[in-house]
Formats: C-alpha cells, structure tokens, sequence
C-alpha cells in the first residue's frame, strides 16, 4: 500500500460530522505533548514518536516514501528574511 | 474615516412606564439590541409573546465589527424576515485561500454542492445587520424599542425580575416575568448579578483596518501566514460591501494599541499589504485583544443570557455572533412552550445545556485555530509551519491547516431532547442536526425546503409517490395539527401530484432524498428552530408522539 496522502484521522468507534475535527483533534495532542517543555527535551520527544510511528507502520516502503517527501521540502521552501 | 456609511439616530421618546407610581410589568424583556438581542426580541414577537427592548445609546453598531454571517445565521434570519436585505447588500463568498510566505498552498470551498436558498457565507457590516433588524422591529405591534435606556440595577425574584433604569428623563423601574441578557461581552447585568464568565486569555493583538478601494480582487477570504509584507505574523484579506475591504493584522502583544491605531502607523501597513499603486482611503481602525471564556450555566432563574454576555470567542472562524444569533434560535421557542403551559419550566434549563454544548465547541474551534495562528513555542511554531509547507502537496496537510474553521452548527446528539436513531440512515441528519435546505416543487413552483419548515414543530413524511398517500396516515397527520402542542405536516413526495387535505411538495431533483437518505415512509420530526430531533424509517403516530413530549421536556 503506498503512503496515504489523504487525510486518514479517524477513531474507532467515533462519529465525525465536520472534516477538519479528527485531523484537529490530533493536532491538538501533538502539541499539548510538548507542553513545558524545552526545545531540546520535544526534539526527543519528536524523535521517539517517529521511531514508535514507523514501528507501527513497518512498511519500508511507505517509510521510505515518507522520509523523501519529509527531507525533500525542507531546503526548498521560500524563507523570509 | 467613515466614508461610506453614516450612523442613524434612533429617537429616544419617554414611555408611559416612566410615569406611574410603581413598576409596570411586561411579560419579556431584552437587554441590548444587537444583532443577537434583536434577533431574539423579533423570534419571540412572531411567537406572539409581547417583548419590550431596552438598549442603552440609540444607533447601530459604529464600525463594521462582526461582518462575516453563516448559512445558519441567514435560514435564522429567513425565518425571522430579514434574509432578503442582507443577501441583498452583502457580498457572497464560498472560497477561503490559505497563503503561506506569500504562494498559494490551499484553497477551500464552503459550499460546495447547489441546492440550498441560502449562501454559505455572506460578508456584511454589523450597522447594516442591525439596521435591517431595527426595521424589521418596527413591523411588529407587540415589539416595542426604547433606545437611551440604561439598566443600572437588576433584582431576581422567585416571581418576577425588577429593573432599575436611567434615561435622558430619570430613573425608573420595571418588573418582567423573563429576561434575556444580550448587553454584550461586558455585560453589565451580568456583573450587577454577580456572576461570571470565565476562561482564558490570549496574549496577542490584532489590529483591524476597513479600507476603501476599488480593486479587482475577488469576493474570497485570503489568510496568509508569514508574509514578506508582514514577516513572522499574519494578516487576512475579506470584502465586505461598499467596495469596503476587512484588513486583518496580528501585531504581537508587545505592540501599543494607541500607537497602533493612529492612521500614520496604519497607512504603511496596509500599503505594504496591498502594494504601492492601489489607492485606498481608511474606513474605520481599531485593534483588539480577544479571550475565549463562557459563563457555567446560561440561565439564572428567570434570567438567560444570549451571545456574546453568555460566551466569547476568539475571532478566527466568525463564531461570536453567529453563535449568539443560534443561542436565541434555541431559546424563544421553548420560552413559547413554557409561558403558555404547554412544557414545563425545566424545558428552559435545556436551552443552557443546548447552548453550553455549542459555545464549548465554539470555543475549543476557535482556541485551535488560535494557537495554530499564533503557536506560542518554538515547537508549536515548526509543526504549524510544516503542515504549512507539506500542504502544497500532501492534501492531508491541506485540512490540518487551521486559519479559522468557520462558522458551524453543533450536533446536538448528547441532548436530552432528541429521541436517538433507532432505524439505520445513511445521512448526517441526525437526531440533533441543524436541518439541511434542499429545492422542492409545490403547487406554486418552485420552493426551498427552509422556507416550508420553522417556528412550530413539523413532520416531514416522504414517498416515492404521492398517489399512494394511505387514508389512515392522512388521519394521523391531521390528529397531530391538532395535537397539544400541534405538528404541522409536510409530504415531500418522490414524484406524483401534491395529495389532497396535506401540504405537499414534490422532490423533483432528489436532493431531499439523498440529503436525508429519505426511503419510502421515511418521517422526520423537526423542532421549531429547524433541529431534527428524531427520524424513523416507517410512519408510527405513537413514536412521533412520544417524540414531541422528549422535545419538549414533557414525559
């Protein structure tokens, strides 16, 4: 299966009315983890939910897909100065 | 500034009130007439319950203020006569763009099917709303406006709710069996009795600039993030009539709000944004903090508290007067109910747990899309601009970005009223669900589904063909126009002849059958604010009954 693009949030169980409120609900999560910390401590907090993510997906082939997409945008996107 | 629009002046006129020796009472009083106070002191005039509204100055809203108003609010505003003016004037949009350093990474449409009367979204000016609702007032016998009036005191009662008044003649006081609090978010009946609402602060300030200017960009809403004009921050870009345009600025919370608002600081601001040969005059300037924070209950007694004195928001996502216009949508009729004995007072307490439910969401939407706008750490600040960067071309990343959702109705699914599915739908007309428009053919044409349904409870009962209209469901529908608290029915029929002795509509696109996964028999029960509250796959009189009595708090 090839990565998923789509937005693909959801929860077993769960009825959702409005598009945006799974994916938001997540974001949510993920930046209420990083609360009180420092930026050095949610590196690894970052570092360890990737690593636990990519378990769980398994598939080298979707993570490979994803490590390109992920390393492809970072130099290329305008900066301000 | 103020190049375009000139505020009227209502005439203060001393009322009789002020001349007798003790209070005189009125049935329902509305403090404060904005948009939501207004809204709800015409919803309960055409409900025939005699309504009286004090409001301290005696014009509309100065400045443009909440300019964006939803779907919802505009079937609202249909139901209550005053849709017509505002589509008229205001400027219909679907389409929001999200800009990030300053290239287009997402477009989105909010409506993006036909079929329904009304707009997604309209941009207006407040005083325009409001003027349109001031005159709307002035069609009702039973309505009666008293601009100059200042509530200074208000004293609850078990019976009755006194209060005290200045105007330009003197104090004087007045006693009502309800009143209904929209005197705004400082609301001073709200301190005069104690109470409070709570929350949080956010610690950033806007500045708003109306410009004037004749440009060719087009009726969208334009968010960008990061923009070389205005680097590290954001701004938003909305028209609004009179060739007006809405200019938004996040300044920071260091930034000095005199300073900020004179219009030698503006002036740059805006020329940057819009670019150096556009010429445009200021309209109106102002700069704001916000916080999102509601009271713990809505209802004291004989006192409700409606919109923005009830709960605020932050502005992302045009959910203050939106929501507020709901509030009253939910209140008058159950007010109705319980001032003529047909529900129980605990009816009313239903209206703060509908309305708690709804500012919760309402709050929680607009506090994400804050800190998505504004993320206040430096990892907060890299995941928003990752999202940002994937989404040109990952669409899941599309829907994580959060410049304001807009506008939405709650599904009041938790609700004790609604009566829960107990047959299997395919739609999203749920128990509980703000009723979808959809175009249906009557004897006079063409007409919307909207139109047909609203201020008294009504049955909605399909079939695929109206010729096969049994006798026996004709005679309950007729038992429930005559019903204690009466249903009004509507055939919505797949094809065939409007029936004898029924309203009859006919579904000549599909669109009720497919919006409502409608099947042969399929009923649905909707409340007076136009909330389905229970739906069955077959016609059963003695489920709909019990329905109406879970509605209405009377079993």
């Amino acid at each position: 299966m090839p990565l998923v693009r789509e937005t693909n949030f959801h929860q077993p169980g769960k009825r959702y009315f409005r598009r945006y409120r799974a994916g938001d609900d997540f974001y949510e999560a993920l930046i209420n983890m990083h609360r009180e910390l420092s930026d050095e401590q949610s590196a690894k907090a970052n570092a360890k939910l990737i690593l636990l993510l990519a378990n769980h997906i398994g598939d080298l082939e979707v993570l490979g897909e994803a490590l390109e997409i992920a390393r492809s945008g970072v130099d290329s996107f305008p900066e301000n100065e | 500034m103020f190049h375009t629009y000139k505020n009227p002046v209502y005439e203060y006129k001393k009322s009789r009130d002020q001349n007798t020796s003790g209070p005189v009472h009125h049935p329902l009083v509305v403090v404060g007439a904005g948009p939501v106070g207004m809204a709800a002191a015409i919803d309960a005039a055409q409900q025939e319950i005699p309504t009286l509204i004090l409001d301290e100055d005696n014009t509309v809203s100065v400045g443009s203020r909440a300019v964006c108003y939803s779907k919802r609010t505009l079937e609202i505003m249909n139901r209550l006569g005053c849709s017509q003016p505002m589509i008229e004037r205001g400027v219909t949009w679907n389409l929001g763009k999200v800009f990030f350093r300053d290239q287009l990474v997402s477009s989105f449409n909010l409506l993006p099917e036909d079929g329904h009367k009304l707009p997604a979204f309209i941009n207006l000016q407040q005083y325009y709303l409001e003027e349109y609702l001031v005159r709307r007032m002035d069609e009702f016998e039973n309505l009666e406006i008293r601009w100059k009036n200042r509530v200074m005191a208000v004293e609850t009662n078990a019976d009755r709710v006194v209060l005290s008044i200045d105007t330009p003649d003197g104090p004087y006081q007045l006693s009502c069996d309800w009143l209904l609090v929209a005197d705004g978010a400082n609301s001073p009946v709200r301190e005069f009795l104690g109470l409070e609402s709570r929350g949080q602060w956010f610690h950033d300030r806007f500045l708003i600039a109306d410009v004037v200017m004749k440009a060719e960009f087009p009726p969208e809403r334009w968010f960008s993030f990061d923009p070389s004009y205005h680097p590290g921050r954001s701004t938003l870009l909305h028209r609004q009539p009179d060739d007006v345009w809405r200019l938004d600025f996040q300044l920071g919370w260091d930034a000095d709000p005199e300073m900020e608002k004179k219009p030698e600081n503006v002036i740059p601001r805006v020329r940057a944004m819009l670019g150096a040969d556009i010429e445009f005059e200021l309209e109106w300037c102002s700069v704001y903090t916000f916080r999102c924070r509601r009271m713990e209950t809505f209802r004291h007694g004989r006192v409700f508290f409606v919109g923005d004195a009830a709960h605020q928001v932050s502005p992302f996502g045009a959910r203050g007067a939106n929501s507020g216009i709901q509030d009253t949508d939910n209140l008058i009729w159950k007010l109705k109910l319980v001032m003529t004995g047909k529900a129980p007072d605990r009816l009313l307490d239903s209206y703060s747990d509908e309305r708690v439910y709804a500012a919760d969401e309402n709050i929680m939407n607009s506090t994400r899309a804050t800190d998505f706008i504004t993320p206040k750490s430096a990892v907060s600040h890299t995941f928003r601009d990752a999202v940002l960067e994937l989404s040109c071309q990952q669409p899941f990343a599309r829907d994580l970005i959060n410049s304001g959702r807009l506008s939405d109705t709650a599904f009041l699914t938790e609700s004790a009223l609604t009566t829960p599915d107990s047959d299997r739908f395919g739609s999203d007309m749920v128990p509980g669900a703000a009723m979808l428009d959809a175009p249906v053919t009557g004897s006079q044409g063409s007409q919307w589904l909207i139109d047909l349904v609203g201020g008294r409870f009504t049955l909605l009962y399909f079939v695929d063909e109206t010729a096969t209209l049994s006798r026996s469901v004709l005679q309950d529908l007729e038992a429930l126009g005559a019903n204690r608290i009466p249903v009004k029915s509507l055939v919505i029929g797949g094809h065939g002849e409007p029936a004898a002795g029924v309203a009859t509509v006919i579904d000549t696109q599909g669109l009720f059958r497919k919006r409502y996964d409608a099947t042969e028999g399929t009923t649905y029960l909707i409340r007076p604010d136009q909330q389905v509250t229970a739906r069955w796959r077959a016609f059963d009189i003695t489920k709909i009954v019990a329905a109406i009595d879970s509605a209405t708090a009377n079993h």
